[in-house]
């Protein structure tokens, strides 16, 4: 009879392994124990935004593969002339690498959030915000530099035209994510530095945000894989 | 870590003090669940009066000068979007699950519910946009519900011009608003239930609702992506979907898109659609057949397995629907045997509610009625659907009436029955007020013996060769005259049941201010909706402590207990048998 009345709600050592997985599905109140619910929501939005980005790269690459004309050399186009030079894709290396950096940087912001230390946390996540927004400028940048030599939504001069159309909706849908972000950040950063998070002691915000950053990221790895690389 | 735990207080709850903190902008998740409810109901009513207008035409071609074929098609158009996607998914997710989700988990509200009430007003305005494409030059898009590409924006079409991008940003709308509300039901049902509560103690109707959530946010990604991409067509010039065309003897300047990836896109919505509306009828259906027929549910765990399992393979059956689009035709074996396989799980449901009722107190009530109505129209639409899965079955029945007759029976008629009988079982609850119990049995069977008197003949169409989305059959010398008089008996019978719905209104509106107070659980039902101090529920649902459950949503009947229910928040008595749920 106690067996039935008992409702699980005594603090039970952290899960590990199936039976433990099991447990919590079976459990009462909460799938994810101790989670925050906002993190939680989190979790299953980017699930589906996972979805989103899914249909628009395979929309492209089915799109690429039947094409009536040939589809542009990625390494020319994304090349940039320095000191008379054409390097390939160097400018995409370099946001690729401010952006996983961005990253880096959210991740010690978390660890700091953890540790309730205000001003780290809000310093680090001020530069990862200040890298998504550099990210974002050489995005802006290199369509500035596509749209000069005649890159549009419906044509362009190196092949076919869905070349166009699926770069600037790609990239800028992404970078529409990276935009919204980056003002998250703000808003959580300065929040922190008020000491908002302080009154609570609750510095689940931070760790959202952050969830929500590297998912932006890891999103751009694929994009830069099939993009570019291809 | 701070965490955060279901704290049995009421300080975080947000208590407005104005008529319009309290019903306009709202926080509580019934309000919302009423606001979603009544937009659904009146963009419906349009719904309703467009197809009523589609089968003038078609009962009595040539009497109504008003009525072109530039119109027909755009009531065939906006008929069939509305129906579907703003008013089943709206009524089913954010109505009924808006207002019974917290309720039956036993939580005192969504758990954001900011992100809830503003997936109600992004809800309202995608359906002000859509509204609005009635009144732009050129009327609604006439592309047929599918927005196939390339005729939904080249000319010739209607409402290729402004009707398409509104229909477009509409759904655009919707689904960025049903997001928002979606991640609250699934959230909510995930972390938010109250002590006791395990997945497996849920009623049926919270796990319809819940996976039909889950799928919902996972596939209407695609649609979303289908808009923006036809949106760039249509207002960038892009190719996406666009091959070379020569429209009205012009070379457009489109090249090189695919039309079919569309129909990929739209379908991997749109399968998953169809389950959208179904699971959470099928849940709701358990529930009223439980309750009204004081039984506990035939195989609550294979019917809880069966929704789960039907979700996940609602995922792997899109292109049946493109049989004859023009796609690798081997394409067609797998697609056709994922589509069969579903008929096990769908089948394992059928069979339980039918053993539900197998030798229970049944108490023949309206929402009783609405369920065994369902049942009828369900098992019939599924048969059906096995004509329609099989290639070789399907490829001359395409585009006929028999297809029109099929889905309206499936996924039409059994959703909206079930939406009957649960609102009729939930009136008592949600006003406290009792229905005319005459009135509802009179609307019942208008309404059941209307609906097989337009869609079976439907069938019989379609068997003749009869086309759907034709203004009129004209010259088609393979149809035989039966066909034009079955179409004016069709015609009339849908005038008639649609005529028959003021009966609900009537009946609804009389209830809300006349009707027999309902008093505390008038249905004796035994989930933790009915459990709450006061009827309607207060805000915060719960009084001053959350409800603590000991046992599963179906104790009726239970041998030795004194009353024929035990509601799921009563303690078990000594030496009760403990149920395995």
């Amino acid at each position: 009879m106690s067996q039935m009345l008992s409702t699980n709600a005594q603090a039970k050592p952290a899960p590990s392994g199936q039976r433990d997985i099991a447990g919590d599905w079976s459990s009462d109140q909460e799938v994810f124990k101790a989670t925050h619910w906002g993190k939680a929501m989190m979790w299953i939005f980017l699930l589906s935004d996972t979805f989103i980005f899914s249909c628009f790269l395979t929309s492209y690459m089915t799109m690429r593969s039947s094409v009536t004309e040939p589809w542009p050399n990625a390494s020319e186009v994304f090349a940039l002339t320095i000191a008379g030079q054409a390097i390939p894709l160097i400018l995409i290396a370099i946001m690729t690498f401010v952006l996983i950096s961005s990253s880096g940087t959210m991740a010690m912001a978390v660890n700091f959030g953890y540790r309730r230390d205000r001003r780290k946390t809000a310093l680090l996540m001020l530069v990862t915000a200040l890298l998504g927004a550099t990210f974002v400028g050489m995005q802006a940048f290199e369509w500035t530099k596509l749209i000069h030599e005649g890159v549009r939504p419906w044509g362009n001069p190196m092949g076919a035209a869905q070349f166009g159309a699926s770069f600037f909706m790609i990239t800028g849908f992404h970078g529409l994510h990276v935009s919204a972000g980056v003002i998250m950040l703000l808003i959580i950063a300065s929040k922190v530095a008020r000491g908002h998070y302080d009154a609570r002691g609750d510095y689940s915000a931070v760790e959202i945000a952050g969830l929500y950053w590297h998912f932006v990221d890891l999103v751009w790895v694929f994009i830069f894989a099939f993009f570019y690389l291809w | 870590m701070a965490t955060v735990t279901i704290a049995d207080d009421l300080t975080p709850l947000h208590h407005p003090k104005t008529w319009i903190g309290k019903y306009v902008w709202s926080l509580d998740h019934k309000v919302i669940a009423i606001q979603y409810s009544l937009t659904a109901i009146a963009i419906g009513l349009v719904a309703l009066v467009l197809s009523a207008l589609m089968r003038l035409q078609l009962g009595f071609p040539g009497t109504f000068d008003f009525i072109q074929p530039e119109q027909y098609l755009q009531y065939v158009t906006m008929h069939g979007m509305i129906m579907v996607v703003y008013l089943l998914t709206a009524l089913l997710l954010g109505g009924f699950g808006n207002y019974l989700i917290p309720l039956m988990v036993g939580a005192r509200d969504m758990v954001f519910p900011f992100v809830n009430m503003l997936s109600y007003w992004v809800y309202l305005l995608a359906v002000l946009v859509l509204v609005a494409s009635f009144f732009v030059p050129g009327g609604p898009t006439g592309g047929g519900w599918t927005l196939y590409p390339p005729q939904t924006i080249t000319e010739g079409t209607p409402g290729h011009q402004y009707g398409i991008v509104l229909m477009l940003v509409s759904l655009a709308l919707f689904i960025v608003g049903f997001t928002m509300g979606g991640l609250n039901y699934v959230t909510t049902v995930l972390q938010a239930r109250c002590k006791g509560m395990t997945m497996m103690r849920m009623p049926c109707s919270i796990w319809g609702i819940f996976v039909a959530s889950i799928m919902a946010l996972l596939a209407f990604p695609a649609l979303f992506v289908a808009a923006i991409m036809m949106l760039f067509d249509r207002l960038a010039g892009t190719s996406f979907f666009m091959p070379a065309i020569v429209s009205m003897g012009q070379q457009l300047g489109h090249e090189g898109g695919s039309p079919i990836l569309f129909q990929h896109l739209f379908w991997f919505f749109g399968h998953p659609e169809v389950y959208i509306v179904a699971l959470p009828a099928f849940g709701i259906v358990s529930d009223l057949i439980s309750v009204h027929a004081r039984k506990n549910i035939f195989g609550y765990r294979m019917m809880v397995w069966a929704i789960v399992i039907i979700g996940a393979l609602s995922f792997f059956v899109w292109a049946h629907h493109m049989y004859v689009s023009g796609m690798n035709p081997y394409f067609g074996y797998f697609f056709a045997t994922s589509t069969l396989v579903i008929a096990i799980p769908t089948a394992i449901k059928v069979y339980n509610w039918l053993l539900t009722l197998w030798r229970g107190d049944i108490h023949l009530r309206v929402p009783l009625l609405f369920a065994i109505g369902f049942l009828f129209t369900f098992i019939h639409g599924g048969l059906t659907g096995l004509f329609l899965g099989n290639v070789s079955v399907d490829v001359p029945l395409s585009d006929t009436f028999f297809v029109v007759g099929h889905f309206h029976m499936v996924m039409g008629v059994s959703p909206i029955l079930v939406i009957f009988g649960a609102i009729y079982h939930w009136f008592p609850l949600i006003t406290g007020r009792m229905w005319n119990v005459t009135l509802g049995k009179l609307h019942f069977w208008i309404t059941l013996l209307g609906v097989y008197s337009i869609f079976l003949p439907m069938h019989y169409l379609g068997f003749l060769g009869v086309p759907r989305r034709y203004y009129a059959l004209g010259e088609t010398a393979f149809i035989p005259a039966s066909a034009h008089g079955a179409n004016e008996s069709i015609t009339i019978a849908a005038l008639i049941v649609a005529a028959a719905q003021t009966i609900f209104f009537a009946n609804m509106i009389w209830s809300l201010f006349r009707g027999p107070r309902a008093g505390h659980n008038p249905w004796g039902a035994a989930s933790l909706e009915w459990q709450t101090p006061d009827v309607p529920p207060a805000h915060g649902n719960w009084g001053p402590r959350l409800p603590v459950v000991y046992r599963w949503a179906y104790d009726y009947s239970v041998p030795g207990a004194a009353r024929d229910f035990i509601p799921q928040n009563e303690p078990p008595a000594d030496g009760e048998r403990h149920h395995p749920t």
